[in-house]
């Protein structure tokens, strides 16, 4: 470890802290949460088209409560097709 | 009277619990309140030596669990506190010797004659853990604003929630307030916003803490200690005071009186 990298161990202990909380808490461990979320995907694209690369589902926490949170672009649907 | 329970746990070891406990007691013990401590770490007694108490042990909890002795013979009286007993833990059984419904009991018989009863939780989150928690009317998690004490802490206020335990709080020990001002330590507001729950006090990493315990004489009765000075605040806030919490930048002695003359701090 470099002379700069040291500066931010605090930081990097509450990044790294803040993600195994949220498996710990939930748990759901980071290729369930994969699954999870393409499962979710492939079952709303059946009934609307959206915009994969755009997808953002994310576990978000506020205090001890915890939410699954999806931000999911949908596409203008195509006249006639 | 009436007492309040409160259970001092943590997930991980060596957090400093049997020091919290100890020092807490002291402490409202000075304050004048009845209080009795439980040693819960059934065949890792400790709480007897820290105190400086263990040259008066007779009988133990487990005595009094299987009707060898009667409560009061088990309660040992402090040196210099009066108002302060510890019911010491067996040394030579094991956890399984204890049931929740055990300490329920106990506490109920203790409960009419005292102010507070603190309970030293073990270590993990099994079956002493268990037993400490059962008659708990507070829980105070004890953690060291380190990675893996966090992660336990988690754990042990996830089991409270689901326990419906409320008026669980926090004690964060041995911060080293140089390491957080260098970003090298967890600052007690990023130990809080990991965990979500209440603070009830933040302890500075003290060697005045050890030296106590070496002496079996908690650091509370060290006017000069930060450390004791934290748990003498904590103490307070247990009694429903409303204490502001220490500035731990602050420096101390010689070196800090020049440093604040000099306005280097």
């Amino acid at each position: 470890m470099g002379f700069f990298s040291r500066k931010r161990s605090a930081s990097s202990a509450k990044e790294r802290l803040q993600l195994v909380l949220v498996h710990d808490r939930t748990d759901l461990t980071p290729s369930q949460l994969k699954s999870l979320k393409n499962d979710l995907l492939k079952a709303i694209s059946k009934y609307i088209e959206i915009d994969p690369d755009a997808v953002q589902i994310e576990i978000e926490h506020e205090g001890r409560e915890q939410r699954l949170v999806a931000d999911i672009p949908l596409r203008n649907a195509t006249r006639g097709k | 009277m009436t007492a309040q329970v409160i259970t001092i746990t943590s997930g991980k070891g060596g957090v400093g619990k049997t020091t919290a406990v100890a020092n807490l007691a002291n402490a409202l013990a000075i304050d004048g309140k009845k209080v009795v401590c439980i040693d819960g770490d059934i065949g890792l007694r400790n709480l007897d030596v820290v105190m400086g108490l263990e040259n008066r042990i007779v009988y133990d909890i487990v005595d009094v669990i299987e009707g060898r002795c009667k409560l009061k013979q088990a309660m040992i009286r402090d040196k210099h506190y009066p108002n302060m007993h510890l019911i010491p833990a067996a040394q030579t059984r094991d956890k399984n010797a204890v049931s929740p419904s055990d300490m329920v009991r106990i506490c109920k018989e203790l409960r009419g004659d005292s102010d507070f009863i603190i309970i030293d939780s073990p270590a993990g989150i099994e079956r002493g853990f268990r037993n400490a928690i059962a008659p708990a009317d507070r829980v105070l998690v004890v953690t060291n604003p380190e990675v893996s004490a966090v992660r336990d802490a988690d754990r042990v206020v996830g089991i409270l929630e689901a326990e419906e335990k409320e008026n669980t709080a926090l004690i964060l020990n041995r911060l080293n307030p140089t390491l957080v001002k260098n970003n090298d330590m967890l600052s007690a507001e990023d130990v809080l916003d990991l965990l979500g729950i209440q603070l009830i006090g933040v302890v500075p990493e003290d060697e005045s803490v050890l030296i106590g315990s070496n002496r079996g004489a908690p650091v509370v009765t060290d006017a000069k200690s930060r450390a004791g000075q934290a748990f003498r605040n904590i103490a307070k806030r247990i009694q429903g005071q409303d204490i502001p919490f220490m500035d731990l930048d602050q420096q101390n002695g010689l070196w800090g009186a020049i440093q604040r003359l000099t306005g280097r701090k």
